[in-house]
C-alpha cells in the first residue's frame, strides 16, 4: 500500500507545486484531460471525426515545428513525409494485404527513409534555397505517383478501400489520441533545450541560431540536421500512414502543396518554436476552418484561412498560444521560474514581480 | 516535331523570362522570394479580361490600365504587408503564398471557375522556314526581347538603375551613399509586379485559358527558373528560362498524355543543379548573409 502511494507521490508533488501555480501548464493539463473524456461528452460522427483528424494533424504539425522551428531547416515540402507514409502503408496493403498495424509501422519507415534520402541535397543550402528545394520533392513524387498505372499505385484517384484502424469511431479516436500524446511527448523531450539527459534540443537551437558557430564548437551539424529530418520524418509519416487508414484512402492530394502549407499555417498560428503552440494551432485553427465547411460561408473557407494567417504574421508574429501565455504568466527576474501574471511575488524565491 | 519543340521553347521561355526577371529583380534587391508573383500575373490577366471582354475597351487601353494597376497593387501590398516582416525569410515566404492564395480565393467568387479566354493580340500566322508560326508567338518573343533590353538600359544607364544595383549589392552602404533604400525597394517591387502583369497578357493563352488556380504551375516553373539561374541574377534567370522551357517542351512532346510530368522534370533538373552548385548557375554566396 505504501509502495503504491510512493509511486504516486512524485507526480502528485509535481502537480501540486509545478503545475497548479502556473496557469499555462494547468490549462495544458485540463486540455489533455478534456481530450481523453471527449467521447463521453459527445460521440456523434462529425465531432469524433474532427477530433480524430485533429489528433493526427497535430503529430504532423508538431513534427514540422521540430524540423523547421527548432532546428531551423525551414521545409516547405513537409507533405513529402506525410504522403510517403500514406502511400507506403497503402501500397503494402494493396500488394501484400498486411493488416494496418504492420503497414503503418513499415509505411512510417518507408516515409522516413525517403525523407532522409531527399534531405541530403538540402544539407548545404542557404535558407531560401532550402525551402524551395524541399518544396520540389513532394511535387515530383506526386507527379510520379499519378503517372504510375492504376493497378500498381492507384493512379489519379489514389488507393481506396484501405482497412480501418479499429472497429468503432471511439476506439479509433483513442488509438489516434494515445499515439498523438506519446509522439508529442517524445518530440517535446527531444527538443527540450534545458534537458539534462538529451542533448538534441540544445544542439538544434545552436544550429538554428548560428550554424557556423555550432560547427566551430565541435558539433557535427550535418549529422544533427539529418537527425532532425529523421525525427520529423518518423512522426510526419506516422501521421500520414494513420491518416490514410483512417480515411481509407491514400490520394495524390496527400503530397499537395496545400498539405505542406497547412502544417506551416497551423504552427505559425499557434506559435512557432513551441510544441504547445503547434498543438494549440491545430486544435483551434483546423477545427474552426473545418467547421466553416458546414456553414454557408463554405466557399470562403480558404480565404478566411489566408486572411487569418496574414493578420497573425502582421500583428502576432509569435503566435496565439505564446501571446496568451505571455498574458497569463510572468518569468521571475531572479530565479527564472514562471509565475502567474497576477502574483505580486515569485512563488519560489519571493522576489518582487511588480 | 522538332520545329514544334523549338517554337514552344522560345515562346514559353520568353514568357518565363518576363516573369522570372521580375522575380529575380525583387529577390536581388529586397531578398524577398515573392511566391505571389504569378498570382499577380493571373490577377492582371483577369483585369485585362474584365476591361477588354466584359467592358468592351480596346486591348491597348486595358493592358495599360491593368499593368499599371497591378504594379501599384504590388507596391501597396509590399508596403503594408511585407515590409515589416522583411527580415524573416520564412515569414516572407508564408506571407507571399498567403497573398497568392487570397488572390485565388477572391477571384473565384468574382469571376467563377469556368476557364476564360483572353483575346489574342495578333491573330494571323507567318511562315518561317516552311512551318507556320502564330503571330502572337512572334509578338511574345519580341516583347520579351524588348523587356530584356529595356531592363538592361534601366539598370545600367539611368540613375534609378544605378541606385537599384547599389541596393542589391549592399543596402547599408547604399544607404550611407544617400540612396533612399526604402524608396528604391518600393520602386523595384512596383516594376517587378508590373512585369508579372505583362506576362499575364501572354501566358494564359499558352496555358489553355484563365482559371483561378492557373497560377500554381507557372509558379513552380518560375521558381525552378530563378533557382537554376541563381537567386537574384538576371542573366541566370534569362538563360534558365529557355532551359526550363526546353525541358517542358521535351516532356510535353515525349509524354503527351502526362502533361503534368513537365513540372516534375523541371524540378528534377533544379535538384540536380542544386546538388552540383548550391547557389545556382549564376548566383553568388554572400558570407555575411548566413543565418
Amino acid at each position: 500500500m505504501s509502495d503504491l502511494l510512493g509511486l504516486f507521490r512524485r507526480p502528485l508533488r509535481d502537480f501540486r507545486w509545478s503545475v497548479l501555480p502556473v496557469p499555462g501548464r494547468l490549462l495544458a493539463v485540463i486540455f489533455f484531460v478534456f481530450l481523453f473524456v471527449f467521447p463521453l461528452i459527445t460521440s456523434r460522427g462529425y465531432p469524433m471525426y474532427l477530433m480524430t483528424v485533429a489528433a493526427l494533424f497535430t503529430i504532423f504539425a508538431v513534427s514540422w515545428d521540430v524540423l523547421s522551428g527548432y532546428s531551423g531547416q525551414v521545409s516547405f515540402g513537409h507533405a513529402l513525409f506525410f504522403g510517403a507514409g500514406a502511400y507506403g502503408s497503402a501500397l503494402l496493403y494493396m500488394h501484400l494485404g498486411w493488416p494496418p498495424g504492420v503497414t503503418i509501422i513499415l509505411g512510417t519507415l518507408i516515409g522516413t527513409g525517403i525523407g532522409v534520402l531527399t534531405c541530403f541535397p538540402a544539407l548545404r543550402l542557404r535558407p531560401p534555397y532550402l525551402s524551395l528545394l524541399t518544396m520540389a520533392f513532394p511535387i515530383i513524387l506526386e507527379r510520379i505517383v499519378r503517372s504510375i498505372p492504376k493497378d500498381l499505385a492507384g493512379g489519379n484517384y489514389g488507393i481506396r478501400r484501405l482497412p480501418e484502424l479499429a472497429g468503432s469511431p471511439v476506439e479509433t479516436y483513442y488509438i489516434c489520441l494515445v499515439v498523438m500524446v506519446i509522439s508529442v511527448l517524445i518530440m517535446w523531450k527531444l527538443t527540450d533545450a534545458g534537458s539534462k539527459y538529451v542533448r538534441t534540443g540544445l544542439i538544434f537551437h545552436a544550429i538554428r541560431e548560428d550554424e557556423i558557430a555550432a560547427r566551430a564548437t565541435g558539433i557535427n551539424t550535418i549529422r544533427y540536421k539529418i537527425l532532425a529530418f529523421a525525427i520529423a520524418g518518423v512522426f510526419a509519416s506516422l501521421a500520414g500512414a494513420m491518416y490514410a487508414h483512417y480515411q481509407s484512402l491514400a490520394s495524390p492530394a496527400n503530397f499537395s502543396l496545400l498539405q505542406s502549407f497547412l502544417a506551416i499555417i497551423w504552427v505559425v498560428f499557434g506559435g512557432i518554436v513551441s510544441i504547445y503552440g503547434a498543438v494549440v494551432g491545430v486544435y483551434t485553427l483546423y477545427v474552426i476552418t473545418d467547421f466553416i465547411r458546414l456553414t454557408p460561408a463554405a466557399q470562403y473557407q480558404m480565404l478566411i484561412m489566408t486572411v487569418i494567417i496574414i493578420l497573425i504574421l502582421l500583428f502576432m508574429p509569435e503566435g496565439i498560444a505564446v501571446w496568451i501565455r505571455d498574458k497569463l504568466e510572468r518569468e521571475c527576474p531572479r530565479c527564472k521560474l514562471s509565475n502567474a501574471a497576477w502574483r505580486k511575488e515569485c512563488r519560489a524565491c519571493s522576489a518582487n514581480l511588480r | 516535331m522538332i520545329e514544334r519543340i523549338i517554337v514552344l521553347t522560345l515562346v514559353k521561355g520568353s514568357t518565363y523570362a518576363i516573369l522570372a526577371s521580375g522575380l529575380a529583380l525583387i529577390y536581388g534587391v529586397g531578398r524577398i522570394v515573392n511566391l505571389a508573383h504569378t498570382a499577380f500575373m493571373m490577377l492582371a490577366a483577369y483585369g485585362i479580361w474584365y476591361f477588354a471582354v466584359s467592358s468592351g475597351w480596346g486591348m491597348i487601353e486595358s493592358i495599360a490600365v491593368t499593368v499599371i494597376g497591378t504594379g501599384l497593387l504590388g507596391l501597396l501590398i509590399y508596403r503594408f504587408l511585407i515590409n515589416r516582416i522583411r527580415e524573416h525569410h520564412a515569414a516572407v515566404l508564408l506571407m507571399t503564398i498567403a497573398i497568392g492564395m487570397a488572390i485565388q480565393e477572391i477571384i473565384a467568387p468574382l469571376f467563377g471557375s469556368t476557364p476564360l479566354n483572353i483575346p489574342l493580340l495578333m491573330k494571323g500566322t507567318t511562315m518561317i522556314l516552311g512551318s507556320p508560326v502564330r503571330d502572337q508567338y512572334l509578338l511574345t518573343l519580341g516583347v520579351a526581347t524588348g523587356f530584356v533590353i529595356l531592363l538592361w538600359l534601366l539598370l545600367s544607364k539611368t540613375k534609378l538603375g544605378i541606385g537599384i544595383r547599389a541596393v542589391a549589392q549592399d543596402p547599408e552602404v547604399a544607404n550611407l551613399m544617400g540612396v533612399s533604400v526604402s524608396r528604391i525597394l518600393m520602386i523595384t517591387v512596383g516594376i517587378g509586379t508590373a512585369m508579372a502583369a505583362v506576362a499575364g497578357i501572354f501566358l494564359p493563352p499558352l496555358e489553355g485559358g484563365l482559371v483561378n488556380y492557373m497560377w500554381l504551375p507557372p509558379l513552380t516553373m518560375v521558381l525552378v527558373v530563378i533557382i537554376i539561374g541563381g537567386l537574384g541574377s538576371l542573366k541566370g534567370a534569362y538563360i534558365a528560362s529557355f532551359f526550363v522551357a526546353l525541358i517542358e517542351g521535351l516532356a510535353v512532346t515525349g509524354f503527351p498524355t502526362h502533361g503534368y510530368l513537365s513540372n516534375a522534370f523541371a524540378m528534377l533538373a533544379m535538384v540536380i543543379v542544386l546538388v552540383v552548385r548550391p547557389q545556382g548557375m549564376f548566383g553568388t554566396m554572400f558570407e555575411e548573409e548566413r543565418l
